[in-house]
């Protein structure tokens, strides 16, 4: 193999597999050190300058970093990174003097997000301290798009939503409530605006048309019900619910049933359960509030009598599963479930009938607008999409990332700057040595298990529906939850033409990831390695050929606790730990015409 | 030195041997040799061979003198047994030992210090008796805990870190064993792991003393340029004669070598050794040939590494000469070992 050429910023990025793996590439390890330290506050604003809304995302993250945590593969289960983030914002103290300002002097631009869910307070967050002038239009009386109609109040309780989105309005932006945009064409042809940014979410559920659909006003669509709920508009439901599907949303609908008046619930699932789309903490905490999950049921026809409806009807099926993989089906036969209320949770996806066709923004065969994936532009050059409205659902944290995006270039565009010419990445290394054996970091490997955060009790937790559940990890368990960071942004970094090849490194290494062998192609190092490197989503690091013998040096990235005692016992200090800080850069990092920063 | 101790975690994928046990379990205390030791890497090959021949940790005797070498012992195996003796008497301790409990398996790790200056006497005289035992020295060519003197095993001509030059002719513990007889004599180097473990393996199971003189850099006072013990020299001055592979009892032999190239030496518990000669005019069961090559390479600066000699025919080993009991002394019951006043006085009637 060729030596590994880390003056790429994306080597050691990678090496960081939690914040490789967010969206917004949040600098978890500095975050979960400074909770360490006891600085919430600090923590709370390293998240904020990526993720934006720590508070919210901390409860109901999709937490792609915890899968990809490097702990995960040494023992069983990661570090709690969400819930660390929520114990940020928890213990924060008051953050106004440090949040970005609006200038005074604004730079003439005006810009209209449509819809005020994430994507769209992203960007105004990332715009108003340049000067812009950011108008945000909103349906609904409130902001916070399908964080605040969707996520039912005791996942995330409306405090937490109104005080961070508060934050971004308090800059400036002119937040325009019970006031849909009812036609594109009009906003664009008001020539108001420099740029608009659609964030207006995919909100339509899917329907599930089967016979009986229509004779009978108990059955709901999932997004659509827990709007309503979140509302107030209804407030309860029949005594039995099914829930047809087993996404994080047929989650939200089982456990509002319950707080609804419903004493059996059922989530109905065509699949078995590896198939499941739901978060599997989402399942665990659905699950133990006793909710039933059904698996190898699939929807026949919906039962009523004179418009009163009985329940539905399931075909039973039986599947062939190989190698993840679903090879055969047989119908075994027929079910009937009784129900008072069915709640549809399969799915919802974008609409925009108030997007005139012939304006220039083109959509492909499902609706769904043509966007540049970098850029976030439409073919409309003035008009940029993002979030669920962008690419379809998908989460919190990427609409986040979608809004630094579609900023950047709504910040390029205004200036006109080609807006695919963006900054690139950037990675800065800096020793972390402080003497013979100190290290500017806490190099040693904590054994403890993952915390379990606090639960409201089964009982206390059903008397209303606002009162979240989950209470959040105390600061004794958060302070040692911390610990189980393995510091992955502690690199370990390697100067070949220093190495004697004394072998100290590869006999301390506790987890076995150094070798000195003859170089080789990839398939073949891998192979021959002190332990062989059998997960290939992780890179090797090879140096250049060792000056005593030529071999090389090799260390498979995949289960290093970044220890340091490689560097330890490095007689010459041919290796050694340094931080890597990741540059992401953001719309005010980028350099353009006559912008006043 | 390190301020964190090595963690418990340990690779996924770690393989266990036929005890249940991983690498890992045959670790000791955390090293507080320098950093880049030769001796840290020999420790890594006694446990790699340790746990390859699925010893179990309390059957194992670990036997030390005085000097960096060693203090290695604490480094492996923290489940054996163990004597720090005093400087240069390892080889006493080990001889009495064994004598009382032929059952175990003996290591002695020791040093150019150790074992050629003040304890070259004990070494001499554990060879002539054909102790059995792994008999460890980890040459560096000075004195590290004093601050690099030149040892009894300094070439001629080799400099200190300071400048100065030896001049006064250097022990060579392989030349040595020959001439004593011993029945089984390699050297190897720290930083060759392929080579080293095998050789334990095999030494260990040796019937007999088994000395494996191991070339083990100091990396602060004998790694510079100017030194022949430095990683540098060793590597460049390095000649494999041979190549042992050691296969334990009851397991085909996998290697697959062309007729003609290999040897198999049984050893006495079943296992075996495979010999592969890398320079054919070289047998290392001609002794006396055996000395002369090393000789003649030694003067033009070559170290041969592999197994130099092995000769597992020989019948002289310890018990075997003093004509001991088949049985550890610990097992053996008290009315035997201690048969009381009456034999006593019949065995000292004897002598009347």
């Amino acid at each position: 193999m060729e030596p590994t050429d880390t003056s790429k910023p994306d080597y050691f990025h990678r090496v960081v597999d939690c914040q490789w793996a967010c969206p917004a590439h949040t600098d978890v390890p500095e975050y979960i050190r400074l909770i360490a330290q006891g600085d919430f506050t600090a923590a709370y604003m390293v998240n904020r300058e990526s993720n934006v809304f720590p508070g919210i995302l901390g409860r109901v993250c999709d937490r792609p970093c915890e899968p990809a945590c490097r702990r995960g593969r040494i023992e069983e289960k990661p570090v709690a990174i969400c819930r660390l983030k929520r114990i940020a914002a928890d213990h924060r103290d008051d953050v106004a003097a440090l949040l970005p300002k609006a200038p005074a002097q604004k730079n003439g631009k005006r810009i209209a997000c449509i819809g005020a869910g994430p994507a769209s307070l992203t960007v105004a967050n990332d715009l108003l301290p340049l000067g812009y002038a950011v108008t945000i239009f909103e349906q609904y009386a409130v902001a916070g798009g399908l964080m605040r109609t969707n996520i039912p109040a005791f996942r995330l309780p409306a405090r937490v939503l109104d005080e961070e989105i508060g934050y971004i309005t308090g800059m400036g932006a002119d937040l325009r409530l019970n006031t849909p945009v009812r036609s594109l064409r009009r906003l664009l042809d008001s020539q108001a605006y420099d740029a608009v940014f659609v964030g207006s979410g995919a909100p339509k559920g899917k329907e599930l048309e089967l016979p009986g659909r229509n004779d009978t006003d108990r059955i709901h669509i999932g997004i659509d019900w827990l709007e309503s709920v979140a509302f107030g508009h209804v407030d309860r439901v029949g005594e039995r619910v099914l829930i047809i599907g087993v996404g994080n949303t047929a989650m939200d609908c089982c456990r509002s049933s319950l707080r609804l008046g419903a004493r059996q619930v059922k989530v109905m699932a065509r699949k078995p359960r590896q198939f499941f789309k739901a978060s599997e903490w989402e399942l665990e905490d659905a699950e133990q509030e006793n909710v039933e999950i059904i698996v190898n049921h699939a929807p026949k026809s919906f039962v009523t009598e004179g418009g009163r409806l009985l329940g539905m009807m399931f075909e039973q099926l039986e599947y062939d599963v190989d190698g993840g993989e679903i090879r055969a089906t047989r119908t075994l036969g027929e079910v009937f479930i009784p129900c008072d209320d069915v709640i549809l949770a399969i799915g919802q996806e974008n609409a925009f009938p108030w997007i005139e066709k012939d304006i220039g923004i083109d959509f492909d065969q499902w609706s769904v607008p043509k966007v540049n994936k970098t850029t976030f532009q439409s073919t409309l050059p003035g008009v940029f999409f993002g979030g669920d409205a962008a690419f379809g659902p998908k989460n919190i944290i990427w609409s986040v990332e979608h809004g630094h995006q579609a900023a950047i270039s709504i910040h390029k565009y205004c200036h006109d700057e080609p807006v695919e010419e963006r900054m690139p990445r950037g990675l800065k290394l800096s020793s972390r040595k402080m003497g013979m054996h100190e290290w500017a970091y806490k190099n040693e490997y904590n054994g403890v298990e993952r915390r379990l955060v606090p639960h409201v009790g089964l009982v206390e937790r059903f008397k209303k529906i606002d009162i979240e559940v989950e209470l959040g990890f105390t600061a004794e368990e958060a302070a040692l939850e911390v610990q189980r960071c393995l510091n992955c942004d502690m690199q370990t970094v390697f100067a070949a033409k220093l190495c004697i090849e004394c072998d100290a490194c590869i006999d301390i290494c506790p987890v076995d990831c150094l070798t000195i062998t003859a170089n080789g192609p990839e398939a073949r190092l891998r192979a021959r390695l002190t332990a062989p490197a059998t997960n290939r989503t992780q890179a090797l690091y090879v140096s250049a050929a060792l000056p005593q013998t030529g071999r090389v040096m090799v260390k498979d990235e995949d289960v290093c606790v970044h220890c340091g005692l490689c560097a330890e016992r490095c007689p010459t200090a041919a290796w050694d730990m340094q931080k890597s800080t990741i540059n992401i850069p953001n719309a005010i990092d980028e350099q353009v015409g006559t912008c006043p920063v | 030195m390190s301020y964190i101790n090595k963690p418990k975690v340990a690779h996924p994928s770690l393989p266990t041997n036929k005890l249940g046990l991983t690498r890992r379990q045959y670790e000791g205390s955390m090293s507080t040799l320098c950093a880049g030791c030769g001796h840290d890497s020999v420790t890594a090959s006694i446990i790699e061979a340790c746990w390859g021949l699925d010893l179990k940790p309390e059957q194992l005797v670990k036997l030390s003198g005085i000097g960096c070498s060693s203090k290695t012992t604490a480094y492996f195996v923290a489940g054996a047994h163990g004597f720090n003796s005093v400087h240069g008497r390892m080889a006493s301790i080990a001889s009495g030992a064994n004598a009382a409990n032929r059952g175990l398996t003996y290591i002695g790790v020791s040093g150019d210090g150790d074992s050629l200056s003040i304890g070259v006497g004990q070494l001499v005289h554990a060879i002539r008796r054909n102790v059995n035992m792994l008999y460890l020295i980890e040459n560096n060519g000075v004195y590290g805990l004093t601050k690099g003197q030149f040892s009894a095993s300094a070439d001629i001509g080799t400099k200190a870190k300071r400048g100065d030059v030896n001049v006064s002719p250097p022990i060579d513990p392989v030349l040595l064993a020959l001439t004593l007889g011993a029945t089984f004599v390699a050297r190897s180097f720290s930083g060759d792991k392929a080579q080293l473990v095998p050789l334990i393996q095999a030494g260990m199971r040796h019937n007999g003393l088994a000395l494996i003189d191991v070339l083990s850099p100091c990396v602060t006072f004998n790694d510079h340029e100017g030194s022949t013990k430095s990683y540098a020299f060793t590597r460049e001055h390095y000649h494999a004669a041979i190549e042992a592979d050691f296969v334990p009892p009851a397991e085909e032999i996998a290697v697959d070598y062309a007729a003609g190239e290999t040897t198999r030496v049984g050893m006495h518990d079943g296992s075996s050794v495979l010999l592969r000669k890398l320079d054919p005019d070289y047998d290392p069961t001609d002794r006396s040939a055996a000395y002369r090559y090393i000789e003649s390479k030694l003067r033009q600066n070559e170290y041969v590494t592999g197994l130099i000699h092995i000769d597992e025919n020989d019948t002289t080993e310890f018990h075997k000469l003093n004509r001991t009991p088949d049985e550890p002394l610990n097992g053996i019951p008290f009315e035997k070992l201690s048969p009381g006043r009456a034999a006593l006085d019949a065995l000292m009637g004897k002598f009347r």
